[in-house]
């Protein structure tokens, strides 16, 4: 089966960089599903769950924005942050939720507000992955965990 | 000449200062390590920013409608100056090296100058100087994220869309290699994206549009810009804090031999004037 070559980046660090079969990310148009040898695409990204299928594996990814290229059978996410989703406990998501909007609401200075936002955005995000993967636990495909 | 009992003082406490240094470097060398790390690890996303930004750029150029602010490059009334330093001293020549080039900028620039300081020794230099400061970022640490640069970005941006400065720029010690750090201006704003090599644009789909592609794109690319000027200012501190650790160690091992070799003399001649005495003291009996 075709692949194309999937590649992750942030600022900070590379995520992921492998060959896939397909992927769903949350463009800002709305959901974007790539296959193999798409047209070249570029496209802003809105915070959302970002779904890559290689080999039969399944594997979510949360990204709180950013922009996506499409060249040459390569895609290139250039995510403002983005995390390999590794078993959310649904709890702990709306804990960091609660205390994120805490922390936005208390902030003391500009930094704090924007990584306060950031978290925000993160643990929103995760609450409604972990809830509907709470819904679905007895089909859910466990995440691959990679480093 | 000084007492035994005084040199051996002096070759403890030289001795004493020798280990604090050596520590020093060591941990400078440990951080530079993970600095350069950091600026390896960031560089995928600045390369594909950059290519992006090209055809993007090309684009624009193309068509004369669309203006996009951060493009604009207009009459320079007044320039901003992002001055990124060390929070913390004993790194040689570095402060003293950027803080010149700086100066000669503000010089030439023949416009009044507002700066933005990040690290206490920019603060220093910025006071010293009397330009304006609009803000200072210090404590930023030994591992930025861009959550924590995205504030000064944030503020620059905002600073030349509201034309308070007519164009950016940035200042800092590039990371070249251990034994060199280039004092660096680079200009941030208006962002001069680089030329698209080989052929020409490829017939990209944006989505919604290339132009507010490139609005959003723009900011983000300012960001990392500041974010990547700070891991190379933290490359460069820690790297010339290492050399300069390096050469008070071997300064005050030096130190000690030539103290040590004092203290020898000094001893021998003790001993000598001792013996002297006791033979002295036999004959007289004798």
């Amino acid at each position: 089966m075709a692949t194309f070559k999937l590649t992750i980046v942030t600022a900070e660090r590379e995520v992921f960089s492998e060959d896939v079969d397909s992927l769903v990310a949350p463009g800002i148009d709305g959901q974007l599903g790539i296959l193999p040898n798409h047209a070249p695409l570029m496209t802003q990204l809105q915070p959302g769950e970002m779904t890559v299928r290689s080999d039969g594996d399944e594997n979510v990814l949360v990204v709180t924005g950013g922009f996506l290229e499409v060249l040459n059978n390569q895609v290139t996410i250039l995510a403002d942050t983005a995390e390999m989703d590794v078993a959310i406990d649904l709890e702990r998501a709306e804990e960091a939720l609660k205390r994120a909007s805490e922390r936005v609401e208390n902030r003391q200075s500009e930094v704090d507000l924007s990584r306060a936002l950031q978290a925000f955005r993160r643990a929103q995000i995760r609450v409604g992955l972990a809830r509907r993967r709470g819904r679905h636990s007895s089909t859910a495909t466990p995440p691959v965990q990679r480093t | 000449m000084p007492s035994t009992q005084v040199l051996r003082r002096r070759i403890r406490s030289v001795a004493n200062t020798a280990k604090i240094t050596r520590a020093m470097q060591m941990i400078a060398a440990s951080k530079m390590r993970r600095a350069q790390e950091m600026v390896v690890a960031g560089r995928p996303y600045s390369e594909h920013m950059n290519s992006v930004l090209s055809h993007l750029a090309a684009l624009e150029r193309g068509s004369e409608d669309t203006s996009v602010p951060l493009l604009d490059a207009r009459e320079v009334k007044t320039t901003g100056i992002v001055l990124i330093t060390p929070d913390r001293g004993l790194a040689g020549g570095l402060v003293t090296n950027l803080t010149r080039a700086v100066e000669r900028t503000i010089k030439e620039s023949e416009t009044p100058v507002t700066l933005v300081a990040i690290g206490k020794k920019g603060r220093n230099f910025s006071v010293r100087t009397g330009n304006e400061l609009k803000a200072v970022f210090d404590g930023i640490g030994d591992n930025p994220t861009v959550e924590d640069t995205r504030p000064i970005s944030n503020l620059v941006i905002a600073e030349f869309e509201s034309a308070g400065v007519d164009r950016v720029l940035l200042a800092y010690s590039r990371f070249v290699n251990t034994a060199v750090q280039a004092p660096t201006i680079d200009t941030l704003i208006p962002v001069e994206p680089a030329e698209l090599t080989g052929n020409a644009a490829i017939g990209y789909i944006y989505e919604p549009g290339p132009v507010e592609v490139l609005e959003k794109l723009l900011p983000r690319y300012i960001e990392m810009e500041v974010y990547h000027a700070v891991l190379e200012a933290m490359a460069s501190e820690h790297s010339a804090r290492m050399v300069a650790m390096k050469n008070a160690t071997d300064a005050a091992n030096d130190l000690i031999d030539g103290l040590t070799l004092q203290l020898n003399k000094a001893r021998q001649e003790a001993i000598t004037s001792e013996m002297l005495d006791i033979v002295g003291g036999v004959e007289a009996l004798a």
